[in-house]
């Protein structure tokens, strides 16, 4: 692994590898624990539902790296062939990697500094053979720092579609998005939108409604008045999302008919809109 | 931001007449008059940690009066949050400068008593929703500089609220914290698998760097419906596992 930042020649072959790719989406967010792996495994889930759309989750989580469990693939291990890396298939169509696979135990911490990690990231892009893609999702740690430096770098002459923003309501998330989306800004990475998850609690016993996490300074959607930023959706706080990440299993499937399941699905729809209307140069008609 | 990172040093052991009680000891550096360092770590993001690290805060302070002590205790948090730092928020101390002295940064009082101080790179943005997009070493030289050049004074506890993982903040925090012996971590999870999975690395990472873990918390461990009051779980807590 190399410590040093990312080489011009890095950036090349990068982009080399990633010319079967055509759509990249980041998914951020400032703040910890808004459910960006979970969104990431299900927009993963939700577009590989077509068959013939083939999807790509990395998770660039190094230090705690979900998404394995979510998508029950723990314990895992990650193949070597002569064109690199082999992701772990769930299905045919969805492959992923993570290095929680390359952890030989649950317990396996990454004690690891910046430039360790962004050697792994720039492996991760640049030595995975992920064949022929048409959506690869990029699930990232919370915060703005080297993991987040270096994808934006090693992916620049890559083309990335954007950015997909995940919150929760409440202003202690709102602060970090600020900071998140004021990121995007400097490294000129275009933004999807904003997602606002856990927006309201729907007791099971009594079906009323309750806002755990209160929206005091006006929610994601106050934010994205604010900032002329896409307001994705709101998800609503469903215990089951959480039973079925626990079990590796994906919520679209569990609970067809709830309303977070259709939150989830109408805003994937938005974000396959906004890829299609963004083509990359080298046209490929999208197959979904 | 930038010159108050790197400008701003002051030479450490020089005569200090500031803020309560700081200790005359030349060698001793600022954390010498803390009686009790604690951590509050989670590989996971969003369980709670600053909430969590704030209450504590808040709960040992009034610790002091209940045992029959005249005054509250003194106690300190060190917020090394570098890119999400949401203590000042729960303070209510947001926007606050922060000034200097001779034994070096002074900590932000939040309450009238100044029993409580508070020391975060919130308060060092210009503007509140500034990111802090930086790498590691950078990272590392920040809190080094909240560890040895904030003038911390006489303090009963230090509470140090953390990022989520095991990263840069962390390996910096526990170095520059270990020459005054921590008393020790507070590892902070929700009930989900994917918390618990990360809280695994975390008392892993507390193992090899030799912090005592005092404990573990489950945050979050049900919700109480306002309408009905009943406890709804969130999922089987994976935490016994």
């Amino acid at each position: 692994m190399h410590p040093s930042p990312p080489g011009h020649n890095a950036i090349e072959e990068i982009k080399e590898k990633l010319k079967t790719v055509k759509h990249k989406i980041l998914v951020l967010s400032g703040k910890g624990g808004v459910g960006k792996s979970t969104f990431s495994a299900h927009l993963a889930h939700g577009l590989a539902e077509d068959e013939n759309t083939q999807v790509a989750l990395l998770d660039i989580d190094i230090c705690g790296p979900s998404i394995p469990k979510m998508m029950g693939l723990e314990g895992e291990q990650v193949h070597q062939s002569g064109s690199g890396w082999s992701p772990v298939f769930l299905e045919d169509n969805l492959g992923v990697m993570s290095v929680g696979f390359l952890l030989s135990s649950p317990d396996d911490a990454v004690i690891w500094r910046g430039p360790k990690k962004n050697g792994m990231i720039k492996q991760f892009l640049r030595d995975v053979d992920w064949g022929e893609v048409d959506y690869l999702i990029v699930d990232t740690p919370p915060g703005t720092s080297d993991e987040h430096l270096s994808a934006v770098q090693y992916l620049s002459a890559a083309h990335v579609d954007g950015a997909v923003i995940i919150t929760t309501p409440q202003e202690v998330s709102l602060q970090d998005v600020r900071k998140e989306i004021s990121f995007c800004h400097k490294v000129k990475l275009p933004i999807i939108g904003v997602v606002e998850n856990m927006s309201v609690f729907v007791c099971p016993k009594c079906k009323k409604e309750s806002q755990i996490f209160p929206p005091t300074t006006g929610g994601a959607e106050v934010l994205c008045q604010d900032l002329k930023i896409p307001l994705l959706g709101k998800v609503p706080l469903d215990p089951h999302i959480g039973k079925s990440c626990d079990k590796g299993q994906s919520f679209l499937i569990d609970a067809p008919d709830s309303p977070a399941a259709l939150a989830y699905r109408g805003i994937i729809q938005k974000i396959q809109e906004f890829c299609g209307l963004h083509q990359p140069k080298e046209e490929h008609l999208i197959s979904s | 931001m930038e010159a108050a990172a790197a400008g701003s040093q002051q030479p450490l052991g020089s005569s200090t007449t500031c803020g309560p009680r700081v200790s005359e000891l030349t060698e001793a550096g600022n954390l010498a008059g803390v009686q009790h360092i604690i951590l509050v770590l989670s590989g996971k993001g969003g369980v709670g940690k600053s909430t969590i690290s704030t209450e504590l805060a808040l709960a040992l302070r009034h610790a002091g009066k209940k045992c029959g002590r005249p005054a509250s205790l003194q106690v300190g948090i060190l917020d090394v949050d570098l890119c999400g730092p949401s203590i000042p928020r729960m303070l209510r101390a947001q926007g606050r400068a922060v000034h200097q002295c001779d034994g070096g940064w002074v900590p932000v009082y939040v309450d009238q008593e100044q029993s409580i101080c508070l020391m975060s790179v919130g308060f060092l943005l210009e503007n509140p929703d500034e990111a802090v997009v930086w790498r590691g070493p950078k990272k590392n030289a920040l809190i080094k500089q909240f560890v040895s050049d904030v003038a911390w004074g006489q303090l009963d506890y230090l509470v140090v609220d953390t990022p989520p993982g095991t990263s840069d903040e962390h390996m910096a925090t526990v170095d520059a914290l270990r020459p005054y012996g921590p008393l020790g971590a507070l590892v902070v999870t929700t009930p989900q698998a994917v918390s618990v999975g990360d809280v695994r690395r975390e008392l892993t990472f507390c193992r090899k760097t030799g912090l005592r873990v005092l404990g573990v918390v489950e945050n979050m461990s049900g919700f109480i419906c306002p309408h009905c009051a009943a406890l709804c779980p969130w999922t089987q807590s994976s935490l016994r596992a």
